[in-house]
């Protein structure tokens, strides 16, 4: 048996950053992500299991200790963790209430932030941005120019825009047209 | 040419150069293109469209019919059928009339206007009718050649456009005094509020009117100062040169923002154009309202206009039209604009009013002046040919008197823009006492106010404007003297009969026109408007609809309401491609998918294909090789030692739950139930109407857990399916998919010593026979990272495909190759994929398969499970059609030449001599040149196929006919030998 | 563009988040081998084509993903009412007065 070193993740796009005076758009850093669908019994479960309450609100999230779960469906959560590897955040045991599927490596996400960061996420998402609309905390699938993202506002002026992977180079060309855009 | 820069409300102060026709002109900063050209006596601007009539502007904005000209930048930035009345000049601004040769004073094409009875309504229809082969060669070349307004570039547009989406709650369409008050008492109320104009300058009329005072400001300086304060206002956001184009549904509204087109140089990083979509809870259309033309003969002539357009080249360019202008009307507006030329020094000789009764202060007014006023009179003939130089006028008692002019400006009343109206769906309501129609209610969030909902009186205007938001108007002093009453629609004098009195100005329809329709039994007005093309194209009706129903009503003795209005379809005016297009261009035309191995391929030398939206390595060409060598190479290598071959873009779709083996057993036509976990299969997934949709091997983790896999083009619509059968049909199932295409890289080793390459990189598994056995899944350790390691193949040898964690895919793929390559192992692409499977027989859905091939068809009855009481396609497959004698079947076919490589799509037939048409038993679906076989191989879906085996058919292609045998479609290792070794 | 209340998300939503799925109310048989070929026909082939109310279903695919029905006038492009997948079809009285 040959002996490997434990291999690194290589996310799309490692260190990518742009910015304008109005916008930041960043690669964000590797994370753990679970795919979650669960009965209402599994919801709470898992919540006992993860340490914080999958929402059962529509478009709604919930955070603690840089682990957040957005609502993306009404038996549909995506987790993110930015300390801990997936592994270690899967329950051990199967369950006939849910099911968990390791995602991290499907996606990859950006952080947009800047006063203007929503006006350059408008440039190819048709959805309301405003902060009445879609308030810090909001989460939700919608769609980029022509990529499907999850989209969740972090800040007032800060979105962490989540995408498969393949479609990081898309979203980043997209992101940054819209980013030149804002103020001309 | 005189300039009276006192009325320039536009006018800035910079001397401006630009050629028309290739000669240089001066204008002044803020000038359109047509005031430049007036200001230097030039009217002349374009030829008409079917009699290249000499035509110049008819009118001062968007509405413009007439001065359509083609500006450009360099040879790939050319603009055609840009309205010179809506052009901003800059330096250098280059600008050339259309429709003309050799050049606009001497048109050759003016011919037509002589052959102008030829030309008549209906023309077309009536001339190219026969000989059916006369289309081919004569009459469609002749059509496609006269057809089209401009000439089209023939370059790839250089310049970027963007996109907006935009929600606010209330959008005003129109900057002038009513939409200007109605964006105010939104803001006032804490709003958000877009307010767009497409002119430069927000105030539309008011910049054009001098006599108007509103607290005692001109129009033009209470516009600005509502501009100002509303600039001032976070929550307001203000579009000049944005044109509402389009309202579609609920309440979603476009705009299209031009920001480059008036500047000298451009900064590069600048779209030329932003296109808006715009969601509003309410929609405030201000459009305001269009000036109707006289209909008469000779109303085409360079130097006849709108009076309010004159009026606007004066008040806002500082431009008169002429110095001798005469003035047909039947609306009090031209009296006003007649007095303010006359105020500046201009000679009025007459004012004919159509109407035989007349407001008697306003004729007081006239006479003060000095003018001549004649009433219910008309003009019978204009003289004058690039110009107008004079006019003859018949009153009642039928004496006829003549005038010279050099500029003639006409009045016919204000038309209600309706345009954004009708495309909510509101329906035009007719007002019999004013003779116009009004907007009707819309089903949509939507107000009209001001002039596009017939208010002309400025008070009331400011009233409406702040209802329509539920606000309350600042109270005013307004001081307006203007009388707006009167108007008219229709021919006058005897142009029904006589000349050619223009309807629509871009269509070349006249009065005749209408009137020949209407006798041929058009007598509906979508009939007119077809048969003769009143108010189609660009022009939208602008300014001919009104008078086109008027003639059409009256000559059919109906109502006009009765008659009908024609329907105004978006765009507003004309809007470029590039702005629909936006972002969606270059590397932004589509996403182009890449694997994680993608950058390894491509430092590799791999030449790529796109499959979906996937870039995928095609094949890896050593230095000189071709293709052909390139492929050959690869699969003898796979054959005789080993290949790796990126296969991450498979669908994978995670099937989760205790219910997943009995939602498999639904979803796919093989039985799942069996299949131990560890173990793997090729699962077959139909419609309901039978017909094979996807395929896949299936691997079988937990008993509760499945690892799908799709072809790579059908995972989103596979996943899709299956959500459909669970969410609606199988709700009751506990079991749910996640698709995990892109959480796993896929990495096929396929070749005799595929074993021996992976073996020192996985942990957890022994990968002899026994523990591993073809078909089969592991969830192991592949260079210390998690794996979920099958053995299977699609290549008939010895193979594994790895899957890791895709962050790890490019590692691991590395370290697999480090491992392969001093074996003599190779790369391999999906060119030689598909070859090594087909040599199989393996099939690939949506290539030997085409929708209407069910697996029966495809020789692949062994996967439908016989005792399962039910899955999707089961009960279509026994349709009559399908279990009936003679479906095509999927074969192989052995050319007779060896070596003669068969075109895929190419038709079969049984006999090659029989005539053409021939009857055509089926196709050819893969072929390729077999390098392990020495022959080319191929598949085809033939009649009757299982029962041909060994039957000779042909294959006639345009030079040659190919001999073929049919064959099974296995032609490699038929007993499958290898994969278990 | 229309917008389209998603049941689930209980939220306006572009069109472009949804992909029209075709007629609601279409019964899937639960002994479909015992189906004849005319019920076939009629179940898989045969759609109704309305002018006026239509009931149809959608999929918020770019949103919350799930499956729900609508009842859409084809003429208008309104969306009278939307309800989630399982419910029953309203009644002919029902849709009547929605037309109201």
């Amino acid at each position: 048996m040959t002996s490997v070193a434990k291999l690194v993740r290589s996310i799309p796009l490692n260190g990518f950053r742009f910015a304008t005076d109005a916008v930041t758009i960043e690669a964000a850093s590797p994370a753990a992500r679970l795919s979650i669908r669960a009965t209402k019994r599994g919801v709470t479960s898992l919540s006992k299991s993860l340490g914080l309450t999958l929402p059962a609100d529509p478009s709604k999230s919930s955070k603690k200790a840089g682990r957040h779960a957005l609502w993306l469906g009404p038996d549909e959560w995506l987790v993110v963790d930015e300390k801990l590897a997936a592994e270690d955040l899967i329950p051990k045991r199967a369950s006939r209430e849910f099911s968990v599927v390791d995602v991290s490596h499907r996606n990859t996400a950006f952080i947009v932030s800047g006063d203007d960061a929503a006006t350059a996420l408008n440039a190819g998402c048709p959805r309301n941005l405003s902060l009445k609309a879609f308030p810090v905390g909001a989460c939700s699938r919608t769609l980029f120019g022509k990529a499907e993202i999850i989209l969740y506002r972090t800040g007032r002026t800060v979105f962490r825009v989540e995408c498969w992977r393949s479609f990081a180079p898309y979203v980043r060309d997209l992101l940054c047209e819209g980013a030149k855009d804002v103020r001309n | 040419m005189t300039r009276i820069p006192a009325r320039g409300s536009r006018l800035g102060t910079k001397t401006i150069s630009f050629t028309f026709d290739g000669k240089t002109y001066e204008g002044i900063e803020g000038d359109t293109l047509a005031s430049a050209l007036i200001a230097n006596g030039v009217h002349l601007m374009g030829r008409s469209f079917k009699y290249h009539r000499p035509r110049g502007a008819i009118a001062a904005g968007a509405e413009e019919p007439n001065a359509l000209v083609n500006v450009f930048r360099d040879s790939a930035r050319r603009q055609p059928n840009v309205r010179a009345t809506v052009q901003e000049i800059y330096d250098g601004l280059k600008a050339e009339s259309q429709n003309r040769f050799p050049s606009l004073a001497f048109d050759v094409g003016a011919v037509n206007n002589l052959m102008s009875p030829a030309l008549v309504a209906g023309f077309y229809y009536k001339t190219f009718k026969w000989p059916a082969k006369a289309w081919d060669h004569v009459y469609e070349p002749f059509i496609r050649r006269a057809a089209g307004l401009g000439e089209a570039p023939t370059e790839e547009d250089p310049d970027h456009y963007a996109n907006r989406y935009a929600h606010c709650d209330v959008v005003v369409i129109g900057g002038g005094p009513a939409g200007l008050m109605a964006a105010k008492c939104a803001a006032d109320k804490g709003n958000s509020v877009i307010v767009c104009d497409e002119n430069a300058a927000f105030g539309g009329w008011l910049l054009s009117d001098t006599d108007l005072r509103v607290d005692g400001m001109s129009g033009a300086e209470w516009a600005a100062a509502m501009v100002a304060e509303l600039q001032a206002n976070d929550n307001v956001r203000m579009l000049n040169r944005t044109t509402g184009f389009g309202y579609f549904q609920q309440n979603m509204v476009g705009l299209t923002e031009r920001i480059t087109d008036h500047v000298s140089r451009p900064a590069p990083d600048l779209p030329r154009e932003r296109m808006w979509q715009v969601r509003a809870g309410r929609v405030i259309i201000a459009q305001g309202a269009i000036e109707r033309h006289m209909v008469f003969p000779g109303n085409d002539l360079p130097g006849v206009m709108l009076a309010g357009a004159a009026q606007t080249f004066l008040n806002k360019f500082g431009v008169p039209v002429g110095e001798r202008i005469g003035v047909y009307t039947a609306c009090d507006t031209a009296y006003a604009a007649a007095f303010d030329l006359y105020e500046v020094g201009c000679e009025i000789p007459v004012i004919v009013d159509h109407r035989t009764e007349v407001d008697a202060q306003i004729l007081k007014q006239a006479e003060d002046l000095g003018i001549e006023v004649i009433k219910g009179g008309h003009i019978s003939e204009v003289t004058g040919r690039l110009r107008i130089g004079g006019i003859v006028v018949k009153s009642g008692a039928d004496t006829e008197r003549e005038w010279d002019v050099d500029a003639l400006i006409m009045s016919a009343g204000w038309t209600p823009s309706l345009h954004l109206s009708s495309q909510s769906r509101a329906k035009p309501v007719w007002d019999e006492t004013r003779g116009i129609f009004l907007p009707g209610e819309s089903p949509q969030a939507c107000i009209c106010i001001g002039g596009c909902n017939g208010t002309d009186e400025l008070a009331d205007v400011f009233a409406q404007a702040a209802e329509s938001v539920g606000g309350k108007a600042p109270k005013c002093k307004i001081e307006d003297d203007v009388s707006t009453s009167g108007g008219m629609s229709g021919a006058t004098g005897d142009s029904l009969q006589k000349g050619k009195a223009f309807v629509d100005y871009q269509n070349d329809v006249t009065a005749k026109d209408i009137a020949l329709a209407v006798r041929e039994g058009m007598h509906s007005i979508e009939h007119v408007k077809r048969y003769t093309t009143n108010g189609m194209a660009t022009d939208q009706g602008k300014l001919s609809n009104m008078h086109g129903l008027a003639i059409a009503a009256d000559l059919l003795d109906k109502p006009i309401p009765q008659v009908g209005l024609t329907t105004f379809r978006a765009p507003y005016t004309p809007t470029t491609f590039g702005g629909f297009v936006g972002h969606t261009k270059g590397s932004l035309f589509d996403p182009r998918r890449k694997t994680p191995i993608h950058d390894w391929a491509a430092e590799n030398g791999a030449e790529f294909e796109p499959v979906s939206l996937w870039d995928r390595a095609w094949y890896f060409p050593r230095r000189g090789e071709t293709m052909h060598e390139a492929v050959d190479r690869e699969c003898r290598t796979v054959r005789e030692t080993a290949g790796i071959f990126d296969a991450s873009t498979l669908g994978k779709i995670e099937v989760a739950g205790p219910d997943a083996a009995a939602f498999m057993n639904i979803m796919y036509t093989n039985g799942w139930d069996k299949l131990k976990p560890g173990r793997a299969k090729y699962g077959i997934m139909c419609r309901e109407d039978g017909f094979i949709y996807d395929d896949g091997v299936v691997g079988k983790l937990a008993a509760d857990r499945f690892h799908v896999t799709t072809t790579t083009g059908g995972a989103p619509r596979v996943l899709n399916h299956m959500e459909d059968y669970l969410q609606t049909e199988f709700p009751h199932m506990r079991v749910w998919l996640t698709s995990t295409t892109e959480q796993w890289a896929t990495i096929a080793v396929q070749g005799p010593r595929a074993r021996e390459i992976i073996k020192p990189l996985v942990k957890g598994v022994n990968l002899n026979s026994e523990s591993l056995s073809h078909m089969s899944v592991s969830e192991c350790e592949i260079c210390g990272v998690p794996a979920r390691l099958f053995r299977i193949s699609f290549t008939g040898e010895l193979g594994f495909e790895i899957n890791v964690a895709a962050d790890y895919g490019r590692s691991v793929w590395e370290a697999v190759w480090a491992r392969a390559e001093p074996l003599g192992a190779c790369v391999y692409g999906t060119e030689a994929m598909h070859v090594l499977r087909a040599e199989k027989g393996f099939i690939i859905v949506g290539q030997d398969t085409d929708g209407t091939v069910t697996p029966h068809d495809a020789g692949l009855s062994w996967a439908i499970a016989k005792s399962k009481p039910d899955f999707v396609g089961k009960r279509g497959l026994q349709r009559p059609d399908l279990v009936k004698a003679g479906r095509r079947q999927l074969v192989g076919l052995k050319t007779s030449d060896p070596k003669k490589v068969l075109q895929e799509g190419a038709q079969i037939v049984a006999n090659p001599d029989q005539p053409i048409p021939m009857d055509m038993l089926g196709f050819v679906t893969s072929s390729y040149w077999s390098g392990t076989l020495k022959h080319s191989i191929a598949m085809a879906l033939i009649e009757g196929g299982f029962d041909r085996m060994g039957e000779k058919l042909y294959v006639p292609m345009e030079d040659e006919t190919i001999e073929v045998e049919v064959t099974g479609s296995v032609f490699y290792d038929p007993n499958g030998d290898k994969v278990n070794d | 563009m229309l917008l389209i209340h998603c049941p689930y998300c209980e939220d306006d939503r572009p069109e472009l988040e949804f992909a029209n799925a075709g007629q609601a109310h279409v019964v899937r048989p639960s002994h479909m081998s015992e189906m004849s070929d005319e019920d076939f026909e009629g179940m898989f082939f045969i759609r109704d084509n309305p002018k006026g109310v239509n009931l149809e279903r959608w999929r918020h695919i770019h949103g919350c993903g799930r499956f729900f029905n609508a009842v859409r006038h084809t003429v208008t492009d309104k969306f009278l009412k939307v309800y989630r997948a399982g419910e029953p079809r309203p009644t002919d009285a029902e849709l009547a007065e929605l037309l109201k």
